[in-house]
């Protein structure tokens, strides 16, 4: 059982399907003790059916996934007793006030009496509820409501902590602290997080990211790694309507022995001197190239390198007319 | 933070026991949690008790005129009158009211409430219904020993012998009540489905159950209605304990009520248990 002393989730080739769709098409992956790891992929890619089976919501067509050494299926209860879930949608009861919420939380676990309010004092500290513990908690914010939530799966002592989409509804302030949280578990308590996340910046806040298209996963390592392994910085053109995308892709291609990619429209490329190329082909192609970008690597170039797609939601057909989303930098 | 400090790999021991088998604990804060939320919305009290109110003196006024009990009733009870007929009837409907209410929350909380939080704990199979069986029963008892206190303007009387004879039966049709309630809810994943099932099953056998009408003897197909369906049986045990007397014996028909109504209770329970054991592969 030496898997389980260094790994809080072991996930081997699972697959689900719903009918005809297979959401999850046989991914496997470790997540070490006390890492903090996001799983990054569009809505529809197959994130939010691993994080059910993962907190034994739902059961896969095949394949076996471990929390702590134990199986999600045939040993739930054992799994369930580690593991902290905090899902996308609330699961506070609004018509209760905080403190009400997480007694009734910490009772779903056994949790009586003094050991219940000494845990409920810890993780109300822990999360700065301390002094909103009787508000009632449709009135609160959702930054506030989530931090309720996390504290209500802290009283558990959870050695791994599942959270689905958890800054979905924050603002950005909310944001930080919801991360500071998390990093403070994995630093003082060695809680090993997953989150599941469709926002790239969350996701590079990570100790390490999996990437998940279309129920597989395309890309697994830490930010740097991941965006390191495209080879410099990102070209994007915007292509003239009589040239077109492809042609132009084609043209640089045979000029220069430079791969170029369509992607959505534009033409990319991967270059580690990509400053010096992009005025090359500003000059070769004045009038071809409408627009001109140049950026370091993001997960989203990761994504866009590993799945030759956009990152956006697969269960949209892609706009050709939408213009395309802005990189921030 | 002292506690959370020590966590490592550690878990406090009742889990390493028995992580399967965290029955009451669960089930009570579901009950409490039930009972809290109802007394903090008021508009659930409201439906629950004042619409059967409403329909107790608007069909009771309406129909007393013409009605005419073949003799179902017999002693103190036997007033004739259809206010005073109804009223057992108006009780079992106020349950059913305040069962559908407490449990149509369970189609929503499971997929985004407090529910979903109950699902990944290491609860006994039996937690979660027993704990909203015994909310539900809970407030419907309590909702119907309040119109109780109208039973005198129907002209039954209503006493310690009475009251004796009509808590039990109050129990076990609450508890049954929200039996099929929690039945019909969990599978549902939508709160128009249930309400569908609710006009096409539910409210129908609360009519064939002899609440509104007396339910002809013989073989026609009226009187079968009545014999199978389980809500009849509540219905008649809820009217004989008002015949109750101050003598030893039970009133005709309170035993067997109860009896068959207790069953269909405890039957309503396991099917539930079952239903909750089961993973759905669906999701």
């Amino acid at each position: 059982m030496s898997e389980s002393k260094t790994h809080a989730i072991v996930v081997n080739d699972l697959v689900k399907s719903f009918g005809e769709r297979r959401a999850l098409d046989g991914i496997s992956l470790e997540v070490r003790r006390g890492e903090l790891f996001c799983l990054l992929g569009p809505n529809g890619g197959g994130k939010s059916t691993l994080f059910r089976i993962l907190a034994t919501l739902s059961l896969p067509d095949s394949g076996t996934a471990k929390i702590a050494g134990h199986d999600v299926v045939s040993a739930a209860a054992e799994v369930r007793a580690r593991l902290g879930v905090v899902f996308q949608s609330p699961s506070l009861d609004g018509k209760l006030t905080i403190l009400e919420n997480l007694r009734c939380g910490g009772a779903l676990y056994g949790l009586t009496g003094t050991e219940l309010e000494s845990r409920i004092a810890e993780a109300t500290k822990a999360l700065n509820l301390r002094d909103r513990l009787n508000d009632i908690v449709e009135t609160l914010s959702g930054g506030l409501q989530r931090r309720a939530e996390i504290a209500k799966c802290l009283l558990i002592r959870p050695e791994v902590l599942l959270l689905d989409e958890p800054s979905t509804g924050l603002d950005p302030g909310a944001r930080l602290d919801l991360w500071a949280a998390l990093e403070k578990l994995r630093s003082e308590h060695g809680v090993t997080s997953l989150c599941t996340t469709h926002l790239m910046e969350e996701a590079a806040r990570a100790d390490r990211v999996g990437i998940v298209s279309s129920g597989k996963l395309v890309a697994l390592g830490t930010p740097d790694e991941l965006t390191a392994a495209i080879g410099g910085d990102v070209i994007s053109l915007g292509v003239s309507k009589e040239t077109g995308a492809d042609q132009l892709a084609k043209l640089i291609t045979s000029k220069t022995g430079i791969p170029a990619t369509v992607v959505e429209g534009e033409v990319r490329i991967e270059h580690v001197e990509a400053y010096a190329l992009a005025a090359r082909l500003a000059g070769e192609f004045p009038k071809e190239i409408t627009s001109l970008r140049i950026a370091r690597p993001t997960l989203e170039d990761v994504f866009i390198a590993r799945t030759g797609r956009l990152f956006a939601d697969q269960d949209l057909e892609p706009d050709m007319n939408a213009p395309v989303k802005k990189k921030k930098h | 933070m002292r506690l959370l400090r020590k966590r490592s790999t550690e878990l406090p021991k009742q889990f390493l026991m028995k992580p399967t088998h965290l029955l009451w604990t669960p089930a009570l804060a579901f009950w409490w949690r039930d009972v809290i939320r109802f007394l903090r919305q008021r508009n659930r009290i409201i439906g629950a008790l004042a619409t059967p109110l409403v329909f107790w003196m608007l069909v009771g006024s309406g129909f007393g005129p013409s009605f005419r009990n073949p003799g179902a009733l017999t002693s103190a009870a036997a007033t004739g009158s259809y206010l005073a007929y109804f009223f057992p009837g108006t009780l079992v409907l106020i349950m059913l009211f305040t069962a559908i209410f407490s449990t149509i929350s369970v189609i929503e909380d499971r997929r985004e409430g407090f529910l979903q939080g109950a699902l990944v704990a290491p609860l006994s199979p039996a937690a979660i219904p027993l704990g909203k069986f015994l909310g539900g029963t809970t407030l419907a008892v309590l909702q119907a020993a309040l119109f109780c206190v109208l039973a005198p303007l129907a002209g039954l009387p209503i006493g310690w012998h009475q009251a004796a004879l009509l808590l039990p039966a109050l129990v076990f049709v609450g508890f049954a009540m929200t039996g099929m309630g929690f039945l019909v809810a969990w599978p549902m994943d939508s709160t128009q489905g249930f309400h569908a099932i609710m006009n096409i099953f539910l409210m129908p056998l609360w009519m064939m159950s002899g609440a509104l009408f007396p339910m002809p003897a013989g073989t026609g197909w009226l009187y079968w209605a009545g014999a199978l369906n389980p809500v009849s049986y509540g219905v008649t045990a809820i009217r004989s304990s008002f015949a109750a007397t101050s003598g030893t014996a039970l009133p005709a028909g309170y035993l067997t009520g109860l009896v068959v109504t207790a069953l269909f209770a405890a039957v309503m329970f396991v099917i539930s248990v079952n239903l909750v054991a089961k993973r759905s592969k669906r999701n």
